[in-house]
């Protein structure tokens, strides 16, 4: 992953690659075709979301399709408006992210480098907001919405997932921020920075990377997310693209080539953010883990 | 580890050297004790903690006490709910499929992520080149980025008994005799709902545990294979204890994951067939707004925060054991 892991294993790569034994051949051809079992799905969804009706009827899931069929994929994409449901998507999950970050910084600048008294009750009671399952917020956050106004509109999401995902940023900002250099901050203080200089003009930069993976984290968990658009967002204009895929899925008259393409729409914008992402994302992986 | 690396990196350029030149100004001579307290800095997302999530919690327990549905105000009815949960077979049978979930989400990915991650790592990254082992292990991460729905959606439209691609691939290879009605069939659907999890889980501790290998100083294994170590006997030593305290985080994370399981189940078999796949989540979601038995539901999802709390105690406890221990050896 990182450049020196990279030269370290390219080196005794290329001294043992004479000794590759045949054990070694078994190990690869296992890894390679459980990967291929991973991706088949993946596969199979690609060739299928682009045969016509009649074209998967005589040739089955598994043949390539004989002419490429963009009917299917139009058809979904009209039917759900499509369009619409990726904005709302792309707006609630942006939002969120930078959203949540801010109130992270805040939250733990406050616990990590304010070291405020009580610091460790308050960071379980975060912590205790990110494990808690969210049936149990379901039905009261349902009442407040409607008192206020907020049910159905793409705010009453915005809100809940911005406590729901800076509550996990707190507990991961306050022990990066916790070991954060005293030197720097003095070095500040020295130079008649304030607290809310210091927070925005040396903290907030120096920690830049790390408030990358979680925006970039932030926005993924929040485009995947299910059970709270799928209560909160009913009317059609506001559905997020996991909820108007899935609610579509019971729809008897579906044939199996639009289902496919339903699905391809479904995963195409998370693998493109994949792609794009990739390096952020193993990195945020491996610092979520070892704290 | 590598957040933490990047960010000390990123550190030395913000060192601005002190001037001194303001350093008369009034506050500055004592650092830490200048200005407003730092619990300013709390108080919005200390607001918005207690509006989203406790006054919310508390309301749910609440709930649990009422005989509320959703019109009427609720009326307090006391350990009614508790009780009728105690007795209630469903709500059983959904904490024992939640066992099953278990064993899909935890288990099974965190051997398999094992073995692959060792695999990975051991013998692909070193004899075939790290940049194969870094697009295998990218392989098997794409099933976890998807939405956990649309993940479930995918296999769904593989599993259709009419035309679905599984039933027509059996019967293309002469094994038609054993094509199914994969998740509308009582005996199978848990155990296709299993397998779906498995394959959407598996990426997580795959990346996890190879990213805690690349702690590992490269010498230990190599004087190890001098000693004469075979690989399980290098498995057993080196790999497993050093990356102990990732299978932690892995088996915490997804037990929690496991037994909060909803989009899936909600978009692959709605629970059913009769109950067959029934998750305390999607019984609580169903008992809000399908029975609108909404104080019922709430006593659902309490009882289900209360075995997660419980299972997350157990677990850190365990864990810190565990860290005495090594400390003491």
């Amino acid at each position: 992953m990182s450049a020196t892991s990279l030269l370290v294993t390219g080196e005794t790569g290329h001294r043992n690659r004479r000794r590759r034994t045949v054990g070694d051949w078994i190990v690869l051809a296992v890894i390679v075709i459980t990967a291929l079992v991973v991706v088949f799905p993946f596969l199979l969804i690609l060739i299928n979301a682009f045969k016509s009706p009649s074209d998967y009827a005589t040739g089955g899931p598994l043949q390539l399709p004989t002419a490429l069929h963009f009917d299917g994929i139009a058809a979904f994409w009209e039917r759900v408006d499509f369009t619409g449901k990726l904005w709302n998507s792309l707006f609630i999950s942006g939002v969120v992210a930078v959203l949540a970050v801010v109130v992270s910084v805040l939250n733990a600048y406050a616990i990590g480098i304010g070291r405020v008294r009580g610091r460790v009750p308050l960071i379980l009671v975060f912590l205790l907001a990110n494990m808690l399952p969210q049936e149990v917020l379901l039905y009261p956050l349902y009442t407040i919405f409607r008192t206020i106004g907020l049910y159905d509109n793409v705010w009453s999401v915005i809100i809940t997932f911005v406590v729901i995902q800076s509550a996990f940023g707190t507990y991961l900002l306050a022990s990066v921020f916790g070991t954060f250099p005293k030197e720097i901050i003095e070095a500040a203080a020295l130079d008649g920075a304030g607290r809310w200089l210091t927070l925005w003009r040396v903290i907030v930069p120096v920690s830049r990377p790390t408030l990358g993976v979680l925006m970039v984290f932030f926005f993924i968990w929040t485009w995947n997310e299910f059970l709270i658009p799928l209560t909160f967002l009913i009317s059609n204009a506001n559905q997020t693209v996991p909820v108007a895929i899935s609610v579509l899925q019971g729809d008897r008259l579906m044939d199996v080539t639009t289902t496919s393409a339903s699905a391809l729409l479904g995963l195409l914008p998370t693998l493109i953010f994949f792609l794009i992402f990739q390096r952020t994302l193993s990195r945020g992986i491996t610092a979520g883990a070892v704290k | 580890m590598t957040l933490i690396e990047s960010r000390a990196d990123a550190t030395r350029p913000a060192v601005a050297p002190p001037t001194g030149r303001r350093r008369g100004r009034g506050d500055s001579l004592v650092p830490f004790l200048s200005g407003r307290s730092y619990w300013w800095y709390l108080l919005p997302g200390f607001a918005l903690l207690t509006l989203i999530i406790l006054v919310p919690l508390v309301w749910n327990i609440y709930l649990s006490f009422t005989d509320y549905r959703g019109i009427i105000a609720p009326q307090w009815s006391g350990l009614d709910n508790w009780v009728t949960l105690f007795h209630d077979e469903r709500f059983w049978l959904s904490f024992r499929n939640s066992v099953a979930m278990i064993l899909a989400m935890v288990i099974a990915p965190t051997v398999i992520g094992l073995l692959v991650a060792a695999a990975l790592f051991d013998v692909i990254g070193r004899k075939f080149g790290a940049k194969l082992a870094a697009f295998l292990r990218a392989t098997y991460y794409l099933p976890q980025i998807l939405p956990s729905v649309i993940a479930a959606i995918v296999i769904g439209w593989i599993l259709r008994p009419e035309n679905g691609a599984l039933n027509t691939i059996l019967q293309a290879v002469g094994l038609g005799q054993f094509a199914s009605n994969w998740l509308g069939a009582p005996d199978t659907a848990l155990v296709s709902l299993m397998v779906v999890l498995v394959w959407i889980q598996v990426g997580y501790p795959v990346v996890i545990f190879m990213a805690a290998l690349e702690r590992v100083d490269p010498e230990l294994y190599e004087a190890a294979e001098i000693d004469g170590a075979g690989w399980l006997r290098r498995f057993a030593a080196i790999t497993m204890p050093m990356i102990r305290p990732e299978m932690f985080v892995v088996a915490l994370t997804c037990t929690i994951a496991a037994l909060k399981v909803f989009g899936p189940v909600y978009a692959l078999t709605g629970g059913g067939p009769n109950f067959a796949t029934i998750v305390p989540s999607y019984y609580s979601y169903s008992q809000f707004f399908q029975n609108q038995q909404v104080g019922y539901g709430a006593t659902i999802a309490t009882a289900l925060t209360v075995v997660i709390m419980l299972v997350s105690i157990v677990f850190v406890w365990a864990q810190n054991r565990a860290e005495r221990k090594e400390r003491e050896r």
